[in-house]
């Protein structure tokens, strides 16, 4: 780790404006990811921007009929809150499928959109990883890479999102709220939050420099059946080999996935196709796929799953 | 005092204590946190710098460069050690002046290498495998010797080097120690054999994965050195680092008295008390290091992978006529063989018999002994190949056992037979209490809602070894008796039963009973390795106690062959005085010790069992949950039922572990185990973990030692992960010979 200053912003504004003014910083929330990078300097910031104390972590409800979630907000308490349960249940069930309770009662809403992926190369200094070292190249395209992309990958890049919640708002239609280090506020859909690796796989997000997650809104609630299915290695504390969010009602469904995808993955011309079934669903929903022998598996482990949850919904 | 011929009864036959269940008597100390672990004696070592060993960043070449002068200027760094700077130390044949241990300190009492335990450091530029150490870095707080670690810049050549044991084992060679075993003729048994198998199963390179990290702490006073480390087998960590450094081995003091697991991954010393001897001896002050979670994977040791050809041929009545054991497996030059085809010497009669063990070199790092080296993965493969056969031949599975039970070494005859041998009482009685006869034989035809349910059942086999080992006891005055001896406790219960020993020995009650281990200071024991060391350990602190024994009756004035201790006192011929009196003030001390004779060569000594597992597989992800598992036990007397429990879940988890997740992946570009830390390589969490019952057999064996016990730590174990493997089969119809099973193999081969 290498030494940082530490500062407590007193307003989100302030920590944004902070950030942007003072060279490699980084904001700490619980610190569950951000610390262990440190350690391996993997993370090397100068200045760490803590944003526990500016009254970010309150759920309240919206004048549209859905939710706000402060970017503070516990993993723990954000799946315990009883309007979630009953109203987002997918979300609730996404959160308590990662990690561990320990994490998760450090862990924040703001932060596990912004975790940083497990590829065992991104993790070993003494290998390339453009996410990285940006130009170094990309360890795992001809290593082990059998929990990696499937989808949206590039030549530079196949690492995976290691969050489930962050399925779980994309199936939901979630919008991340910011603040700007000039006071400016904005909602990004949650569809165009996360980006695709391409040749940048170390920009992850469309954040600009300093800008700040203050907030996760979810739109009223759509009802349906709430499903999160989280295939692992283990019966608990592992990444997602494959996951599905789905919401799903008789004719009709809303599915995401993760572990395929460098982003939650969702197609909604795919949703469209449920009345065609599974295959239907998947040969659209993971068109362009690009698999490894390693992970070729993922598809039609996906396509299973989805077969499953439209089962289970009558859809 | 030699034990060569078979115990007759003794004081341990009473089962006062010995035999009973008692808790760890270490547990409140481990649950408060007040039992130091190796890098906690902060008194004891005050104004301590803390080392970071900087490990290689490649597998197989030459340091070309090395620039630490970033390294020297950062703050707090007092000491960059290079291997242009680090002192000259000696490697594998060089025995420490005035020698090593004892002779009797291999598996067969046989003698060892001198120096087999060295391992020098920084001794030049070579880089044998990843994560090798190629520089250490001591600095006044272990967050800047971390960060310093980073500022040494290493230039490097790279070799190319080998790494895929599948494309290496063809130039595999027959260990000097693991000679090929051929009785009567296998080829043509088993080309004659009316129903046979041909199988090559895989298992992969294996993390032992204990809590505690490697971790030292050396102090130099003049010229004596002490570490605290983290050891299993004290008097090897004493030969190593003399034998390492080139002094004399009395003037190294080796302290292991908490161990937080070792699995084996603790028999032999690594870079952290060779560098922080150094270290602390160059800069006159304490040093203390811990490898970090990631370097343990590849700056230590591992379970190397395996290859494994089983060939079985049976006639139309079930019984083998030819078993064929091919083992294929890699090492660095001075690493062992992983000796998988062990367990197949003994376990199943047959009169046509060939085991043969290759082993290639690979520049991968170092493959060592974890839980039960050889049979822990011989008999993933062995009890799946039962299994096929079985099925071929349309048997159950445990009756085609049992048809194959032998009651002496099959490849010596009747002339070596079995000390005890209960494997079919155990195969009996865990069916029974298991459910084997609601098994459906045909698989893929039990379904819970999603799930497919499967049963399936190994037999389970560890050798017993034994090892000299001594103690010392003495009873005070205030009637209490203290042990010590350089015995260990990693988290077995060692503490406990050798109280229970000390204690049915003198008549005490528990709690007059101190234990003190792991101290080089102490008379030299078994230590923890190879499941020999409760009874070893406990049969040299018995011959102490004997000791003991005869001379406080001496002392009280009785006869001491008929002198009875209980309650506190000593009574012979009538008369009674109480122990307390008898030893007065300054106490009584005596040092008994084992050594074992030719038992185990007469006689094949061996602890037995059977273990069940229930699995649900989950039709649609093909994930695995074991739902229920039994493991039914004959090993000898228990000493302590509570903590052989205990030893047994541990090994029952570790192989579920084995079965379905663990491994360590080789990327076979670079060389080296890529998911190196513990949320990337994989063990069972408490949600992996069922219902799990352990049942052990009466039974006592008088040629093991007075104490009549073997080992359970490794037997749990030992064909676990062939039971869940044999399960999941029984569940789904997919035989997978590949470990571990995962999700995307199962899901490849399932029906639907």
């Amino acid at each position: 780790m290498k030494p940082f200053t530490y500062q407590r912003a007193a307003t989100p504004a302030e920590a944004a404006r902070v950030a942007a003014e003072m060279p490699g910083s980084r904001f700490i929330a619980g610190g569950t990811n951000l610390l262990d990078l440190m350690k391996l300097q993997i993370e090397t910031p100068g200045h760490l921007v803590d944003v526990n104390h500016l009254g970010l972590d309150r759920i309240e409800p919206t004048a549209e009929g859905g939710l706000r979630i402060g970017a503070m907000v516990r993993n723990t308490d954000l799946a315990a809150d009883k309007r979630v349960r009953r109203d987002y249940a997918v979300l609730s069930r996404a959160l308590l499928s990662g990690a561990s309770a320990q994490l998760r009662n450090k862990a924040t809403t703001g932060g596990n959109l912004l975790q940083r992926t497990r590829c065992p190369y991104f993790y070993e200094p003494s290998k390339p990883c453009n996410k990285r070292v940006p130009g170094s190249g990309c360890a795992a395209l001809g290593g082990f890479n059998r929990n990696l992309a499937v989808l949206g990958t590039s030549d530079k890049c196949i690492a995976t999102h290691p969050s489930d919640m962050a399925v779980a708002m994309r199936v939901l239609d979630a919008t991340v709220e910011t603040v700007s280090p000039d006071g400016t506020t904005r909602s990004i859909p949650i569809a165009d939050f996360h980006r695709l690796p391409g040749d940048t796989p170390h920009i992850e997000t469309q954040l600009g420099r300093g800008e700040l997650i203050t907030g996760v809104m979810l739109p009223a609630p759509i009802g349906g059946l709430h499903v999160y299915r989280k295939v692992r290695d283990r019966a608990s504390y592992a990444f997602a080999v494959v996951s599905i969010a789905a919401v799903v009602a008789p004719g009709r469904a809303r599915l995401a996935y993760g572990g395929l995808a460098h982003k939650p993955w969702r197609v909604e011309a795919a949703e469209a196709l449920v009345a065609d079934g599974a295959a239907a669903v998947a040969k659209t929903a993971f068109a362009g796929a690009r698999t490894t022998p390693e992970n070729a598996f993922k598809l039609p482990l996906a396509q299973r799953l989805t077969a499953s949850v439209l089962a289970d919904g009558k859809v | 005092m030699k034990f060569d011929s078979a115990a007759g009864q003794n004081v341990i036959d009473q089962g006062r204590i010995v035999g009973k269940s008692y808790p760890r008597v270490d547990g409140p100390l481990k649950v408060s946190g007040l039992a130091p672990y190796a890098h906690e004696y902060h008194s004891d070592a005050p104004n301590a710098a803390y080392g970071v060993i900087v490990g290689a960043g490649i597998s197989k070449g030459r340091i070309t460069a090395i620039d630490t002068s970033e390294a020297e200027r950062a703050p707090g760094v007092v000491l960059v050690m290079t291997h242009r700077n680090a002192p000259k130390q000696f490697g594998i044949g060089h025995a420490p002046p005035g020698g090593t241990g004892p002779q009797q300190d291999e598996k067969d009492g046989g003698g060892e290498k001198p120096g087999r335990h060295n391992k020098p450091q920084l001794q030049g530029p070579e880089v044998r495998h990843f994560d090798q150490s190629v520089a250490f870095v001591v600095a006044e707080t272990f967050e800047q010797a971390r960060d310093a670690a980073r500022l040494v810049r290493i230039t490097y050549a790279v070799e190319k080097g080998r790494f895929d044991l599948a494309a290496e084992k063809d130039k595999g060679e027959m260990p000097e120690d693991t000679p090929d075993s051929n009785v009567g003729n296998f080829d043509s048994a088993f080309a004659a054999a009316p129903a046979k198998i041909d199988v090559t199963y895989t298992t992969p390179d294996q993390a032992h994965s204990m809590m505690e990290p490697h971790a030292s702490i050396a102090r130099w006073d003049g010229d004596q050195l002490t570490l605290w480390t983290s050891h299993q087998i004290i008097h090897w960590g004493v030969d190593g680092v003399a034998g390492t450094l080139g002094i004399h081995k009395d003037k190294v003091r080796v302290i292991s008295a908490y161990i937080g697991g070792g699995f084996g991954s603790k028999l032999m010393i690594y870079g952290d008390p060779i560098l922080a001897a150094l270290a602390a001896r160059q800069l006159g002050r304490p040093v203390k290091v811990a490898l970090t979670r990631p370097q343990i994977y590849n700056h230590t040791s591992h379970r190397p992978a395996t290859i494994q050809r089983l060939r079985l041929g049976a006639g139309i009545d079930g019984k083998l006529l030819a078993i064929g054991h091919d083992v294929w497996c890699g090492n660095l030059p001075e690493g062992e063989a992983e000796n998988a085809a062990d367990q197949t010497k003994l376990l199943y009669a047959g009169a046509n018999r060939l085991l043969r063990t290759r082993k290639t070199e690979l520049d991968l790092p170092l493959g060592a002994s974890m839980r039960a080296p050889g049979e822990a993965v011989g008999l993933l493969a062995l009890e799946c190949a039962m299994d096929e056969l079985a099925e071929k031949l349309g048997l159950d599975p445990i009756e085609f056992r049992i048809l194959n039970d032998t009651q002496f070494d099959p490849e010596k005859g009747p002339e070596r037979p079995f000390s005890t041998r209960h494997l079919v009482e155990c195969l009996r009685t865990g069916a029974d209490k298991f459910g084997w006869s609601k098994r459906n034989p045909k698989p893929g035809m039990v379904r819970d809602g999603r799930w497919l349910i499967g049963i399936g059942v190994a037999s389970a086999i560890r050798n017993n070894l034994v090892m000299a080992s001594g103690a010392r006891v003495r009873l005070s005055g205030d009637g209490v008796l203290t042990i010590q001896t350089q015995m260990t406790d990693i988290g077995t219960g060692s503490y406990t039963i050798l109280a229970q020993i000390g204690a049915e020995m003198l008549g005490l009650p528990m709690d007059k009973v101190r234990v003190e281990l792991g101290d080089s200071s102490f008379p030299q024991s078994a230590g923890s390795g190879g499941s020999w060391g409760a009874n070893s350990a406990s049969a040299g602190l018995y011959y102490a106690c004997e000791n003991l024994r005869n001379a406080i009756a001496q002392r009280a004035g009785f006869n001491s062959t008929d002198s009875q201790f209980a309650d506190g006192k000593v009574s012979a011929g009538g008369r009674s005085r109480n122990l307390a009196d008898v030893v007065g003030k300054d106490g009584i001390s005596a040092e008994g010790k084992v050594e074992f004779g030719d038992l185990t060569k007469r006689f094949a000594q061996a602890a037995f069992g059977a273990h069940f597992a229930e699995v649900a597989v989950d039709s649609v992800t093909a994930e695995v949950r074991v739902r229920r598992m039994l493991s039914v036990c004959a090993a000898g007397r228990i000493i302590n039922p509570q903590t052989a429990r205990s030893q047994c879940l541990g090994g029952m988890t570790m192989g579920i572990g084995a079965a379905l997740m663990e491994d360590q992946v080789v990327d076979k570009r670079f060389g080296y185990f890529v998911n190196h830390d513990l949320a990337e390589y994989h063990v069972p969490v408490h949600a992996d973990i069922p219902d799990m019952e352990v049942i052990f057999l009466d039974e006592l064996d008088d040629k093991s030692s007075p104490i009549k016990a073997k080992g359970v730590g490794e037997l749990g174990i030992c064909g676990v992960g062939a039971a869940v493997a044999n399960a999941v089969h029984n569940a789904t119809g997919a035989r997978i010979r590949d470990y571990p099973l995962t999700l995307d193999k199962i899901m490849a081969k399932m029906a639907v």
